[in-house]
């Protein structure tokens, strides 16, 4: 394998399942000390790409090299240098955290002595060295998830596969989980996780891709996206009458583009006071009026017609 | 480099260490109380009839320690593997390393066979106590109980990476276990039956053991002739265990 060579590489990838397509037919590369994303709603199709990235379930068509190895023929060799912190937690509620680390270590050969090691650094990186002798089971859902971050880490991994990290977790507990793979990239770890948050997407990733309906949509750095398929700033207009579609009409030509939700109507404009001024010559009187900067969650609305977060 | 199965074993083992009090003091306790119930109290209105030719309760003491190995087997193959997909997803954790399928069938069950072998010896040694032991061959009877863990073992470990629901344990468990434990020769001798149910007490790979273990403790020869008893149990075993692997790869493929 040679430096330059992607140490993954999709190409036209499927996965299905009886008739049903999860994912139709994707292209991916991700290179070393990259963070790569996988951004989309529930059912994109993400978890069932980092299965097959896993090597845990095997691709229905096209082809996928990891570590410059086949996942069927090598999957055992490729799995040894992996780490994988998969959607649903699967630590052993009975044992202690320390032992979580220990017993999972000693799956990838590794000495007691060495996994015991290993077990208190990483327990000391997630922070949850007051804990370590404690049984799993009462943990609070983000110390789970820290743990589970940290047991994929007890291989020393050339890559980390992370399948929503931070999905349930408050914002107190997502910061550190975010601080903690931060800090794995920077010591050049290449990561590649899924999520569909798009904060988290803009804070970690160097690339992502946008799948919906198991579909790469777009694909490029997030500050790329947002300047292909967003404008610069957002106004964000609510109305106290119910019927916001009766404004679609009264909206027309201000700004690039317009979308409604729901609850809002929102304006793209590469500048937002402008586009604010204009609303208000035309006499509309919105309930509450936020210009912001554009973000993911824009560009995949967008691409896709649908929020992000349902 | 240990090997991958051994980890597997290794898991099991440190969850054991909790527990493992109240579990060996049972192995020996459950006896304790069976042959007092069975063996002694029953055993001494079976006496007075004299039909079967022994003791009743050296006639039932090899048979309920075959059928503790079918229990202990059991128990430990039906719930504990279910969670390993289901509920604590121990087998999914391990997919994720370089564990292969076969590795988890195998350090899973040689953990179960363990407990078997712990139990049987626990028993064993309240036979002796009992004064149940009538040959040298009786210590053989250990060997024969992890034959009957693993002819049992290995087909459950297969069933309960096959179903879907735990409530087809209840079924497992009612249609099988209790059955077998009932009419496989371990309380009364299956020449008793009728010929329909002793065919079905012959496919059962209780009989056979409970046939065995008679033998070693009482030094007495077997319906068919141990060999013919030990190759059919080793039959459940290696049919069990291709099974088992099976089912394991199709489980954790999804
Ligand atoms: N084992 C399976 N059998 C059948 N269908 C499946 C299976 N796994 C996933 N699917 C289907 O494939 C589609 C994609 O699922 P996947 O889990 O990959 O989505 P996802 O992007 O990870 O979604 P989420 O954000 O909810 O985790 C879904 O419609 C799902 O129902
Ligand atoms: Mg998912």
């Amino acid at each position: 394998m040679s430096a330059a060579e992607p140490l993954i590489t999709a190409r036209d990838l499927v996965k299905r399942f009886g008739d049903f397509t999860a994912v139709a037919g994707i292209d991916v590369d991700v290179h070393a000390g990259e963070a790569f994303g996988f951004l989309g709603p529930n059912g994109a199709g993400k978890s069932s790409t980092m299965r097959m990235i896993g090597c845990v379930s095997a691709p229905s068509g096209g082809t996928l090299r990891i570590l410059g190895m086949d996942p069927v023929r090598d999957g055992s060799a490729i799995r040894a240098r992996l780490g994988v912190c998969p959607q649903q937690d699967s630590l052993d509620p009975e044992l202690t955290v320390r032992e979580n680390l220990t017993v999972y270590a000693r799956y990838f050969g590794i000495s007691r002595k060495v996994a015991r090691q290993r077990a208190d650094e990483l327990i000391e990186f997630v922070q949850l060295t007051e804990r370590a002798g404690d049984t799993v089971e009462p943990l609070s859902g983000g110390m789970k998830r820290r743990l589970t971050i940290a047991r994929a880490l007890v291989n020393d991994p050339a890559i980390v596969l992370l399948d929503e990290p931070t999905t349930g977790l408050d914002p107190q507990a997502r910061h550190l989980v975010w601080e903690r793979l931060f800090q794995l990239k920077q010591r050049g770890v290449t990561l590649v996780l899924t999520t569909h948050y798009m904060d988290e997407a803009e804070q970690l990733c160097d690339r992502l891709v946008v799948m919906d309906g198991g579909k790469i949509v777009a694909e490029g750095s997030p500050r790329q996206l947002i300047d292909r398929y967003s404008t610069r700033e957002v106004v964000e207009l609510r109305f106290s009458e119910a019927t916001l579609d009766s404004y679609v009409g009264k909206l027309e030509s201000i700004g690039e583009r317009l979308e409604l939700l729901p609850d809002r109507i929102l304006l793209y404009a590469d500048d937002g006071d402008a586009a604010v001024a204009a609303v208000g010559n035309r006499d509309l009187r919105p309930s509450s009026v936020l210009v912001r900067r554009s973000t993911l969650e824009d560009v995949f609305l967008h691409l896709t017609g649908r929020t992000l977060v349902d | 480099m240990a090997h991958p199965a051994y980890a597997v074993f290794e898991h099991q083992l440190v969850s054991y260490r909790r527990v493992w009090r109240g579990s060996v003091l049972s192995s020996f306790l459950l006896p304790v109380l069976f042959l007092l119930a069975m063996g002694l109290s029953v055993g001494g209105y079976v006496d007075r009839t004299g039909g079967l030719g022994v003791r009743y309760l050296d006639f039932i003491a090899p048979g309920l320690l075959a059928s503790t190995a079918l229990q202990v087997a059991a128990s430990e193959s039906t719930w504990p593997v279910y969670s390993g997909f289901h509920w604590h997803r121990m087998y999914h954790s391990m997919r994720a390393t370089p564990v292969r399928v076969a590795d988890m069938v195998r350090g899973h069950i040689a953990y179960v066979l363990l407990r078997v072998a712990l139990s049987a010896l626990g028993f064993l040694i309240v036979m002796a106590l009992f004064g149940t032991l009538h040959s040298w061959w009786a210590p053989l009877a250990l060997p024969v109980s992890l034959l009957v863990g693993l002819a049992t073992a290995a087909p459950i470990f297969a069933f309960s990476a096959l179903v879907k629901t735990e409530g087809m344990f209840a079924v497992l468990f009612r249609f099988a276990v209790v059955p077998m434990t009932l009419f496989a020769g371990v309380f009364f001798p299956v020449d008793s039956l009728p010929l329909a149910a002793r065919a079905l007490a012959y496919v059962s790979p209780l009989w056979h053991g409970v046939e065995l273990t008679r033998a070693a403790t009482l030094g007495t020869a077997s319906a068919w002739g141990a060999w013919a008893h030990v190759g059919y149990l080793v039959a459940w075993c290696v049919a069990g265990y291709l099974l088992a692997t099976y089912r394991f790869g199709r489980r954790l493929a999804e």
